[in-house]
């Protein structure tokens, strides 16, 4: 026959159990707290791109498929140029043939399956290019979908693929806000943006950095104070792509307006 | 108790160990949590250096200058200053052993890129001279009149 008294404490003890949660009992790890606050890294790959600067010439997208052995006919790409222009009606016109690797060499405006748009001089309010890449967010919702760790975070804030480990589920490409990921048409893989890792690691910028002619795209150590790209995206207007998301985007913008998206 | 009762436990108890021991070997010794922790962190150490070891094809313009100061200088004294070698000429990957010779896109579909004139105030774009590609000169090349390493000078015949 059980008491009041035993009821009551028991059943304190329980609930008090269960409010305790589950990371409170594991084991102290130095290691993964040092991960976890400021990284001792000295590096954090950081990219700004000037939507003022850019004309959508495209060099970048033709140097980033050919540099990362995206095959060049196939409709995929890491990076891509849009066109938005803006008509005196009120109007948004996107578009972004091949991911612009041949560039914006007509004013007609595509939209797809053959179609095009004409939009005559004197209705375009405004007009302009905004190149896009994989941001490489502080909280890459791509990673933490992954089910097996195919995908993953750098010390220096770049998120890789492991073309071995990755099972092609999938589930990264529907959980990137900003559709930066696809299926490499050869690996059969989740393939995105790494920033051209391998031409970091050799102290170079990468290929579409390097492709630009305008200096619309460059890239810098958001760690480095003194670094050119970190005193603009420290003291200028700079913003970042779908930000309510809370991705923590590390690609900074200037000169987006409300209608890109 | 019975063994009955416990024959499905030890059956139970088997497969978590051939489970552990397949996870052993399957898994490799550098799978586990990096730098960026529980959350972002989990990955094969050795797939960075996988990354690492990819061939660079775009050696940029510091790589041609040594060889080509003729065409260097040319360009670097041009409005054409910053478009790198390899936008017009391909990658340099390991020139001059491999490939031997680069290619010379004279394509217009290549100038058109900057040179098809677009009113977007907005942008750079509309800062650039530009032609409309149906009406100027639509049968040539645009090497034909124009120098590419330094537009501003005559073409050399």
């Amino acid at each position: 026959m059980i008491t009041r008294r035993s009821f009551c404490k028991k059943a304190l003890l329980i609930a008090g159990g269960l409010a305790v949660p589950l990371s409170a009992l594991e084991l102290f790890d130095p290691k993964r707290l040092l991960a976890e606050k400021d990284s001792p890294e000295k590096v954090r790959w950081g990219f700004l791109v000037d939507t003022y600067k850019c004309v959508g010439c495209g060099f970048c997208v033709k140097a980033c498929k050919t540099e990362n052995e995206v095959p060049y006919d196939a409709n995929v790409t890491r990076t891509w140029v849009e066109r938005y222009v803006i008509t005196r009606n009120g109007k948004t016109w996107i578009d972004s043939p091949k991911g612009a690797r041949d560039g914006f060499t007509t004013r007609k405006v595509a939209l797809g399956e053959g179609n095009f748009q004409d939009i005559k001089d004197e209705d375009i309010e405004k007009a302009f290019f905004v190149p896009k890449l994989c941001n490489q967010c502080d909280n890459p919702p791509c990673v933490q979908v992954c089910p097996v760790g195919a995908t993953y975070q750098t010390a220096d804030g770049v998120v890789l693929v492991d073309r071995t480990w990755c099972i092609g589920c999938g589930y990264c490409i529907m959980g990137c806000p900003y559709g930066v990921r696809f299926f490499h048409p050869v690996y059969h893989v989740a393939e995105k943006c790494n920033f051209c890792y391998h031409r970091l690691a050799k102290g170079m910028k990468t290929a579409c950095v390097d492709a630009c002619p305008f200096g619309a795209r460059r890239i810098g150590n958001l760690k480095d104070p003194d670094d050119p790209v970190t005193q603009i995206i420290m003291t200028e207007r700079v913003s970042v792509l779908k930000e309510e998301y809370g991705t923590k985007p590390q690609v900074f913008y200037l000169g987006l307006t409300k209608e890109v998206k | 108790m019975k063994n009955h009762v416990w024959r499905p436990l030890y059956i139970a108890l088997c497969i978590i160990a051939l489970v552990l021991i397949a996870r052993m070997v399957i898994v490799p010794k550098d799978f586990g949590i990096w730098e960026r922790g529980y959350m972002y962190g989990w990955h094969r150490k050795g797939n960075e250096a996988d990354w690492k070891a990819v061939k660079v094809k775009y050696r940029t313009a510091a790589y041609c200058k040594d060889c080509h100061p003729d065409k260097y200088n040319d360009l670097k004294q041009s409005p054409h200053a910053n478009i790198m070698c390899e936008n017009c000429h391909g990658p340099a990957l390991g020139h001059p052993e491999d490939p031997r010779t680069m290619t010379i896109d004279r394509h217009r579909e290549l100038c058109i890129r900057c040179h098809s004139r677009l009113p977007y105030k907005a942008s750079g774009r509309g800062a650039i001279r530009g032609i409309d590609p149906q009406t100027h000169n639509p049968e040539l090349e645009c090497t034909v009149c124009h120098y590419p390493h330094n537009p501003k000078r005559e073409v050399k015949r």
